[in-house]
């Protein structure tokens, strides 16, 4: 996502703040209106308790004690910095290395099957967060090219958040998220040790081509994809915001390319452009070139 | 009902580790060192062992040691769950046979994707 260029975000009026409250009604919806404008994301109003949450290192950053303050230092327009500030910490950046790792095995037997139709197949990760997501694939087919001297895949990852890409570029991670999927074999064979944190090596970063986009508003990467993960990122977006992804996901894809969703999303009723996979159980496959024109329906 | 063999010396690790492994459907049994771990495996071989590095009488690695040596039925999973958190030490433990390791302190998710990992959970 360019963050200068994010569509504008209609702004109510801050009312007062009265006491020592989190939030008031109209900073919740200040904040998760900015949220959704720039990123497409929405948060449930049964969710609003994460603002208070998310924003809380920031607050403390900026020495201020509620979010009231927070939204109108945003309003006051004297920081250009702080929507990017709040929209990063706001912006869903769950993930883990090998989250479902059964996908990864059948991603393996996906590239395998499409690598004997094309000379080179390319792998989209739109949603990539920190990066453990795209590392995972660039782990397994590094490994896959070692034994068996199989091509790699191109991997292309993107993000809203420039703050999570430069995490994901600089292949930085804690203990605790280093540990979450990833074999310690692997772990030792691609990551070191720095201070407490993990980092992974220049040889595993390089294979993955990070850029920031707005899944939203931006175009995809340029050329077209056999396979795009698209990973627990629907879920966050409303219907109609959908409506605009689900064709970008078609025009990106090469014919009978597949999508990959997270564990519980679907396309199902939601656009006609794919249809479950036969071949690959919870992947999404292309309907041909009648399915682009058909992405929404 | 897979089996887990919880080896610490510490009374809280291994209540907290308990707990995760019974919401994970685990039937659990502890040890406090190695030697008790041994006599454990002795009687009754569990799937999977949590096992903790420093601990008096026997550490988790001469434990390992034993264990991969000894004459039993079927090899259990281990899993080293410490704060030995080097580089060398991690190399260490798959030398002598542990199958996966957890750097504590860890968390519910953290040990579960590591038994998914060994193929326990």
């Amino acid at each position: 996502m360019t963050l200068a260029k994010s569509p504008p975000v209609a702004m109510p009026v801050v009312g007062p703040v009265v006491g020592p409250v989190a939030a008031s009604q109209t900073a919740i919806s200040v904040l998760t209106a900015l949220l959704e404008a720039r990123t497409g994301q929405q948060i449930a109003a049964y969710r609003s308790w994460r603002l208070d949450t998310a924003l809380k290192p920031l607050l403390r950053d900026r020495k201020l004690d509620t979010l009231d303050q927070l939204v109108t230092q945003l309003l006051e327009g004297s920081d250009r910095l702080i929507g990017d500030r709040i929209v990063d910490a706001l912006v869903n950046q769950e993930t883990s290395f090998f989250r479902d790792a059964q996908v990864f095995e059948l991603l393996v037997e996906a590239v395998a099957a499409a690598q004997a139709e094309r000379r080179r197949v390319r792998i989209w990760c739109a949603g990539c967060s920190t990066g453990q997501e795209p590392l995972s694939l660039a782990m397994a087919f590094a490994e896959r090219h070692q034994t068996s001297g199989a091509p790699m895949p191109e991997i292309v990852a993107t993000d809203v958040s420039e703050a999570a890409l430069a995490r994901a570029r600089a292949g930085r991670f804690s203990q605790f998220e280093i540990q979450r999927g990833l074999p310690v074999r692997q772990m030792i064979r691609w990551f070191d040790t720095t201070g407490s944190d993990w980092v992974a090596k220049p040889e595993l970063v390089k294979l993955v081509s990070f850029r920031r986009m707005n899944l939203v508003s931006d175009q995809p990467p340029p050329g077209r994809f056999d396979i795009i993960l698209c990973r627990n990122v629907l879920l966050y977006l409303s219907t109609q915001t959908k409506t605009h992804v689900f064709p970008k996901l078609a025009d990106a894809l090469n014919p009978g390319g597949m999508l990959v969703l997270g564990a519980g999303e679907t396309v199902i009723g939601q656009t006609k452009a794919f249809e479950p996979s036969k071949a690959f159980r919870g992947f999404y496959q292309l309907q041909g070139e009648e399915g682009r024109s058909q992405a929404v329906g | 009902m897979k089996t887990c063999l919880v080896v610490d010396d510490s009374k809280v690790i291994r209540k907290v580790a308990r707990h995760i492994l019974e919401t994970l459907d685990f039937t659990v049994t502890e040890a406090c060192d190695g030697r008790e771990a041994l006599a454990a495996c002795m009687a009754s071989i569990p799937d999977v062992i949590l096992l903790d590095w420093n601990m008096p009488v026997m550490s988790g690695m001469d434990f390992l040691r034993a264990l991969r040596e000894a004459d039993v039925p079927s090899r259990p999973k281990v899993v080293f769950c410490t704060t030995e958190n080097g580089m060398a030490y991690i190399r260490a433990a798959i030398e002598a046979g542990a199958d996966e390791y957890v750097m504590k302190p860890f968390d519910r998710e953290t040990l579960e994707s590591k038994l998914q990992i060994v193929g326990m959970a």
